[in-house]
């Protein structure tokens, strides 16, 4: 027991790593989810403005005809950037997030399956989400369309960088997602409390399952077509190159079988923010959970099933025509069953109009204009005349910004409090609310009518007589609606940080398990893992099977967990004495994580200027790769240290969460 | 710029009222020159037909929906008064099989009313078609007339109610040809060969764009297009045919001279004067009336604006500012109007 290791003897990947809460450090070698989430969260919001700011440059620049705030070059890099930067830098991420805090809180466990590869996802996010912008200090920003479509991606089209930014960038931000992705399905699957069966999950889970299954499965089609890419303007090959015997129409397809799914990717997890939010302030369970729950599967399975939708001006012919006509309308069953248990679920409830409520029902409200629109173009034919209009640009973000975007404000109102430990201030939170409604559709609904009085998409500027000048105008003062109510967003956050009601375990009186521990959760979240008896569990705990047994208002009392301490999870393993929960092991921190994102950013550098760099950035990734693989679960003790009560281990225990 | 006759669009005005929340804002009511709700072809027609099927049976579901969660939210709102649980209903698996199945079946319809339509707008065209060879370049659209020996640009002319068919080509990378009075659009493709065809059924003259991102000037990439009698589109093809004019001296014939011994030769042809390929045939450009790919008008003023510095009026053009003296500008303009 007292056989110290000498220092010398001690593997590098055994440095003492702090075990500090507070401070800079302890947030850059962190593997909690919680702070892991945290992260994820501001990253993304903080590209959220920057997203944002790019749309308010080009809504003024389309504000009237000829516009002559920007230049033609500058509005391709804006437009391409506001699309790349939505979807991979702020829904995604703030999806990201919400799995992170959340899932692990809501299957009962103390932490994801893989805490350091969590740490590492973050990192090469944000390394990717860097790295994407970067053309900006230099004026190359990529300007192509989030779609790239070759040739035009191609030399000699595309001779600057800004190309090389974008494809570098989203392979980075790529293999973020697939770590991801495993690390969440492997822990729903494996790291649920015991009881809770898979019909028992919250539908959020499910939904963060479903989606990160699809993100699995799509990611590697958008590497392959990028890396093909790369090939073409790095080596010298014509995978894309019509002169050199490749087809431009090759990156179609296969842009658009990733991209398909992403777009399901990107609203799944709002569709289980809402399932979450709905039946708690419905004071209902979520109508036909299994349906909800199937219909999330089948859209999932069928969005594999319908990229050439995005083609149909491309001439595949009309028997492929008609066949993903008919796959894109079969997805709007589902989706539409989904819409309708959401309903029943209000149906007969006592609803009580929150902020995160209220998201919740303009999701629905607003998704339903999106799904309609769809259908309009599922119809190949029609497509013909709405294909890159601004009837597409009105359809797609009454799905994403009506869709997701409110959905994911909806978890914010509703999870803050369990974040934070304090509620979001309530009249703020509704001016947000109604604010963002009113210049949402205004900014939006116009598209519709200049889309289909023919406006296309990604123009810069438009001549005057087209008849779209005074819907272009609503539409700019329709953006900067929104821009006023994301300030009072952002100050209701700020405020109510410091001076919000405080939250207590459970403010309102919610259904899954994460309300059954403080707000903000402790570090080991669960100071014994809860056995699960019925879907809602902790709903279920407080009011029994059918509700009536509480039937008098107030909540029961938080029931009693006592004989829960089933050792099924592995992070239960080293825990056992006593309570408080000083005595649950939980991993180190580890800085392997952020070495290895720098170095993949290195290696990105180096494609794009020597190529002798990127041997610098492999020597990180290698470097940190050979740490990781050797670090010990637990850092040695400090000499000055307690070593007595602590034995220091000579060699790595098993790892407490293998990964 | 254009004027044009606008049929009634009842779309429109039954979109109105969906929009009241705009009115306020939006009462100017301006006329579409490139609207798509205006067709002039069976094939507009019939694309025309599937938007109304589409958008009426979306308003009716859209009503009905959103009317029976406004009711839900107004109905079962808490009240202060409200004692106990609401009923812990769980789900109805015959009311979720009938809201599966209603959507279903609508679909279906859509479906069932769309197919023919895909199979019957992508036929192959009718022996008897006017063939127009189309090639898209960055940033500008030449026209080919493989039968009747005519090249143009940006200006693309059909005789009425004759059936016309479109072979799309690309010069460089991915365009989309789109002409929205007189039909869908289709991707131009380079190495692809894409087709489309209709029937002008309407006298007039209509924009159109590319409508898939080029590149920098995507958004400058524009065509008219102009449906004639038969008689003038056949006069138009005379013209087109007949060799260019020979400027008689002056301005003009200073022109031709600075034409002919500048770089202007190396892209543009002029029947008897250069063979360019990369830019638009000069032969009669003083017969259409847009230049730059209808950026401009094709007066004097704006040829002049034109030469002097193609990339300002056209960021990226691959025509770039040959620093021509005002002199030499002036004489080029005469010789170039006087191309008729």
């Amino acid at each position: 027991m007292a056989t110290l290791v000498r220092p010398a003897a001690r593997p590098l990947t055994s440095l003492p790593r702090s075990q500090a809460m507070t401070g800079l450090w302890s947030w850059i070698i962190t593997v909690d989810h919680k702070r892991i989430a945290v992260l994820y969260g501001a990253t993304a919001f903080i590209m959220f403005l920057l997203g944002g700011i790019e749309a308010l440059i080009m809504r003024l620049q389309l504000a009237t005809p000829n516009g002559q705030v920007v230049d033609a070059d500058t509005f391709n890099q804006l437009f391409t950037m506001h699309g790349t930067t939505m979807i991979f830098l702020v829904i995604m991420p703030l999806s990201v997030a919400f799995f992170n805090y959340i899932v692990p809180l809501q299957i009962g466990a103390r932490d994801v399956a893989f805490p350091r590869l969590n740490a590492l996802s973050y990192w090469i996010f944000l390394a990717g989400g860097i790295f994407i912008n970067l053309g900006w200090l230099i004026g190359q920003a990529p300007d192509a369309g989030w779609f790239g479509y070759a040739n035009l991606t191609e030399k000699p089209y595309a001779m600057g960088l800004n190309t090389d930014f974008w494809l570098l960038g989203l392979q980075i931000l790529g293999i973020a997602s697939i770590l991801g992705s495993l690390n969440f399905f492997v822990t729903i699957v494996n790291l649920r409390a015991p009881g809770m069966r898979m019909m028992r999950m919250p539908v959020f889970c499910w939904m963060t399952m479903v989606t990160n299954i699809l993100m699995l499965l799509a990611f590697p089609v958008i590497t392959v077509a990028l890396v093909l890419l790369m090939f073409d303007r790095q080596f010298g090959t014509h995978f894309y190159i019509p002169s050199g015997g490749g087809d431009p129409q090759l990156w179609v397809h296969l842009f658009w079988v990733f991209g398909h799914p992403e777009v399901y990717i990107l609203i799944l997890p709002a569709m289980g923010i809402v399932s979450q939010v709905l039946p708690t302030f419905s004071r209902k369970p979520l109508f036909g959970t299994p349906f909800v729950i199937y219909s999330g599967i089948a859209i999932a399975f069928l969005s594999f099933g319908v990229w050439a939708h995005h083609m149909f001006a491309q001439g595949l012919g009309p028997t492929a025509d008609a066949a993903f006509a008919f796959s894109t309308m079969a997805i709007a069953v589902p989706t539409g069953v989904k819409i309708f248990n959401w309903i029943g679920t209000m149906y007969r409830g006592q609803l009580h109009f929150t902020t995160a409520m209220l998201f919740s029902v303009g999701f629905i409200a607003m998704f339903i204009i999106g799904g309609l629109s769809g259908v309009m173009h599922a119809s190949p034919p029609a497509d013909l005349q709405q294909n890159n209009t601004y009837f597409i640009v009105a359809h797609f973000h009454y799905v994403l910004f009506g869709g997701a975007i409110m959905g994911l404000f909806s978890g914010i109102y509703y999870w803050y409090p369990k974040t934070i430990g304090r509620l979001m201030n309530e009249k703020l939170g509704k001016w947000h609310f109604w604010l963002m409604m009113l210049g949402f559709n205004l900014t939006f609904f116009p598209m519709h009518w200049i889309g289909l009085d023919g406006m296309p998409r990604r123009v810069y500027t438009y001549p005057e007589g087209m008849g779209w000048d005074s819907y272009n105008m609503a539409e700019t003062i329709g953006a900067f609606v929104i821009a006023v109510s994301i300030l009072i967003f952002m100050y209701n956050a700020v405020w109510s940080m410091r001076h919000g009601a405080v939250a207590g375990n459970d403010p309102w009186d919610a259904r899954t398990l994460e309300w059954s521990i403080p707000s903000p959760p402790p570090h080991y979240n669960f100071e014994e893992i809860p056995v699960v008896t019925a879907m809602d569990d902790w709903w279920h705990k407080k009011y029994g099977d059918t509700g009536h047994e509480a039937a008098h208002g107030a909540p029961a009392a938080p029931p009693a967990m006592a004989g829960a301490s089933v050792d099924h999870d592995v992070h239960t393993e080293h825990a056992g004495h006593g309570g408080g929960g000083h005595h649950i092991h939980m991993p180190d921190p580890s800085y392997f994580p952020i070495i290895l994102a720098f170095g993949m950013f290195v290696m990105a550098l180096g494609v794009i200027t020597n190529y002798w760099i990127c041997l610098v950035g492999f020597c990180f990734v290698f470097a940190a790769i050979y740490g990781w693989s050797f670090e010990p679960v637990s850092a040695p003790e400090p000499p000055s240290g307690s070593a007595e009560s602590h034995p220091v281990h000579e060699t790595p225990r098993t790892p407490v969460a293998a990964h | 710029m254009i004027e044009l006759s606008r049929r009634a669009a009842p779309i429109r005005r039954a979109l109105w009222p969906l929009g009241a929340i705009l009115a306020g804002i939006l009462l100017t009511g301006c006329e579409s020159p490139q609207t798509t709700l205006s067709p002039t072809t069976q094939f507009a027609d019939e694309i025309q037909f599937l938007l109304k099927l589409t958008f009426w049976s979306g308003v009716g579901v859209f009503v009905i929906v959103e009317a029976v969660l406004v009711w839900v939210i107004f109905r079962y709102r808490a009240r202060r008064a409200a004692a106990g649980l609401p009923p812990q209903i769980h789900g109805n698996t015959p009311v979720e099989i009938v809201w599966t199945i209603i959507p279903a079946v609508l679909l279906a319809i859509v479906a069932a009313y769309t197919t023919p339509i895909i199979f019957s707008t992508q036929a192959p065209p009718p022996k008897d078609a006017l063939p127009v060879k189309v090639i898209g370049h960055q940033w500008w659209w030449e026209f080919q007339y493989p039968t009747l020996g005519v090249t143009t640009a940006n200006e693309v002319h059909m005789p009425v109610n004759q059936t016309v068919t479109f072979d799309l080509e690309s010069a460089d990378v991915m365009h989309s040809f789109w002409l929205p009075r007189l039909g869908g659009k289709r991707d131009v493709i380079p190495n692809h060969v894409n087709n489309l065809w209709w029937t002008p059924t309407e006298i007039g003259t209509t924009p159109g764009q590319c409508a898939q991102f080029c590149g920098t000037s995507h958004a400058n990439m524009r065509m008219i297009a102009v449906v004639q009698s038969k008689e003038d589109f056949d006069k138009w093809v005379a013209d087109q045919k007949a060799p260019p004019a020979q400027p008689a001296g002056g301005d003009a014939a200073e022109g031709k001279t600075i034409f002919s011994r500048s770089a202007c030769i190396g892209c543009h042809t002029i029947e008897g004067v250069s063979q360019g390929k990369i830019g638009p045939d000069l032969t009669h450009v003083a017969s259409r009336t847009i230049i730059a790919s209808g950026i401009l008008k094709n007066t004097p003023e704006d040829m002049a604006r034109w030469l002097q510095d193609p990339p300002a009026e056209k960021p990226g053009s691959l025509m770039p500012n040959l620093h021509l003296s005002d002199t030499d500008v002036k004489a080029l303009v005469a010789y170039l109007e006087s191309l008729k």
